[in-house]
């Protein structure tokens, strides 16, 4: 039964990313892409990941998103007053998208289908182990990366700040 | 035994759904006496003993209503808006333990729909969801007022949300677990958990009431500004969904608030209540005290709205940013140091 929930979450999350891309409405596709981390979501409970299914489901859907959507409604964008790119930009895209497709399909023939990973822990993801894994031998990393996001939020606060004349 | 599973748990969902239905039709109700109360006035009292028809008048008059769909509007997400108003508001419910296991014949039955090990988190995760229904039902209107209205109710709601989490986060120092049925057993009797987090409690109350776009916080449907806020151009039951999510979400906010700091179906001398009307009556009884408990927040609610005034948008944020945040983050290292002194010695 998991291996068939996944094959239809997976063919959703690929559908509401294309559908990202090619909505006309900037709004639509904000509201897509929230459709798509959803289905992320389901994916790390498919992997019995709960803290990080639900941390992405609080973090990436319900806040990072709603700024998303914030700016992008006052913005007020739409088909109207979209500037047209000129032909050079247009051209620039379609090589540039081509090369992409190339090393990718390029990248995925060079590599074999491996034997399916089995977990050794399956409980790993759970909120106790991963609490236990990240206090214990990755405190040092963690803490880092605490300081690195403070630092991030001071100078994101210093930027909106005038400078004194 | 995973038939038998999968209609036990149905019918506890039909069931938690049903209730907080009717709840949340019966404060539209109660919102009004109690109004009536504090002003010294009757309130309904035509349809019905005391008016006690009245929301199904109501209600009958909603879905009565001709429906307007706005010209220039989105259509299919104007649509969506109430909709997601209301199932943000409904999906809350699921982790809420509503009283310890009931025995019937020789089965126990849980009165929880499930005990996830992340239940906090889940419930705050349905929070941060809850003000998509006011975005893109407001974006969607295709009108300033309620594009203003949208952008103050997502706005409100990051802001209140951070010190929302903090607040939790004392609390989880105190209670080491996540899951909403642990967090209730272990306030067993009188060791409610507002006890020892008195001022994560006020905190968290606060946020409760701006998350809820409860008055005094109920900027984003400030008429004298606003006109009616984001559902200015909703009419019809579209416009009763978004009112009604309302006094669901307070429902359920009252019940997470009595569930993790006012000891959810615990109460003093439980033990001999429960010795003396055995395992199916005494758990039963328990849940009634929990309803009584989220019947008194439902009330301090309605108290409030009609007691404080309604905030200005810059007080509001100078709360959120300025006063609770900074409190909630010394309210952690504090109790992170009480529960360190503790431990030590």
């Amino acid at each position: 039964m998991g291996t068939s929930v996944f094959y239809i979450v997976a063919a959703l999350s690929i559908f509401f990313s294309l559908m990202v891309i090619f909505a006309k409405n900037p709004v639509h596709s904000v509201l897509y892409l929230i459709v798509t981390f959803f289905t992320f979501t389901v994916h790390y409970i498919l992997l019995n990941a709960q803290f990080l299914a639900v941390v992405n489901f609080i973090v990436y859907m319900g806040a990072i998103m709603v700024l998303f959507l914030f700016v992008l409604m006052l913005l007020n964008l739409n088909k109207d007053n979209e500037p047209l790119k000129s032909p050079l930009v247009k051209l620039v895209g379609i090589v540039a998208g081509c090369c992409l497709m190339v090393t990718l399909v390029g990248s995925l023939k060079a590599t074999s289908i491996s034997e399916p990973l089995i977990l050794r822990d399956p409980g790993l993801g759970l909120i106790k182990s991963l609490g236990k894994e990240l206090f214990g031998p990755f405190m040092l990393p963690f803490e880092l990366s605490s300081i690195l996001l403070l630092s991030a939020m001071v100078g994101a606060v210093l930027l909106t700040k005038k400078e004194k004349a | 035994m995973e038939i038998a599973f999968v209609i036990e748990k149905l019918i506890l969902v039909t069931i938690i759904f049903g209730i907080s239905l009717v709840i949340a039709m019966y404060s539209t109700y109660a919102e009004r006496k109690v109004a009536a109360f504090l002003q010294d006035r009757l309130g309904p009292d035509r349809a019905g003993p005391f008016g006690m028809f009245q929301p199904l008048a109501d209600g009958l008059k909603m879905f009565m209503k001709e429906e307007i769909v706005p010209t220039e509007s989105n259509k299919w997400l104007f649509m969506v808006g109430p909709g997601l108003a209301m199932l943000t508001a409904c999906i809350g419910t699921a982790v809420i333990p509503w009283g310890s296991a009931i025995q019937i014949g020789d089965h126990l039955v849980q009165l929880q729909v499930t005990d996830i090990n992340v239940g906090i988190l889940y419930i705050f995760g349905v929070v941060s969801l809850g003000v998509y229904g006011v975005m893109i039902g407001g974006w969607a209107s295709n009108n300033k007022y309620s594009l203003l209205s949208a952008i103050r109710a997502a706005s409100q709601n990051i802001s209140y949300e951070i010190a929302m989490g903090l607040s939790i986060i004392a609390l989880l120092l105190v209670t080491g677990t996540m899951s909403l049925k642990e967090v209730v057993e272990q306030q067993h009797g009188w060791h409610w958990n507002v006890l020892y987090q008195p001022i994560g409690f006020i905190l968290f109350m606060v946020c409760a009431f701006a998350e809820t776009n409860r008055a005094p916080f109920d900027l984003p449907e400030c008429e004298t500004e606003l006109i009616g806020g984001y559902h200015t151009e909703y009419s019809s039951m579209k416009l009763g969904f978004y009112l009604f999510a309302e006094y669901i979400n307070m429902f359920v906010s009252s019940a997470v608030m009595a569930a993790l700091y006012f000891g959810g179906y615990n109460y003093p001398g439980m033990d001999w209540v429960l010795a003396h009307t055995g395992t199916t009556i005494g758990p039963l009884i328990g849940t009634l005290v929990f309803f009584g408990k989220i019947f008194a927040f439902i009330f301090f609610f309605m108290w409030v709205r009609w007691t404080i005034p309604r905030f200005r948008y810059d007080q509001l944020m100078h709360l959120g940013w300025k006063i609770l945040i900074p409190i909630a983050i010394v309210n952690v290292v504090v109790t992170g140091l009480v529960i360190a002194v503790i431990e030590k010695f």
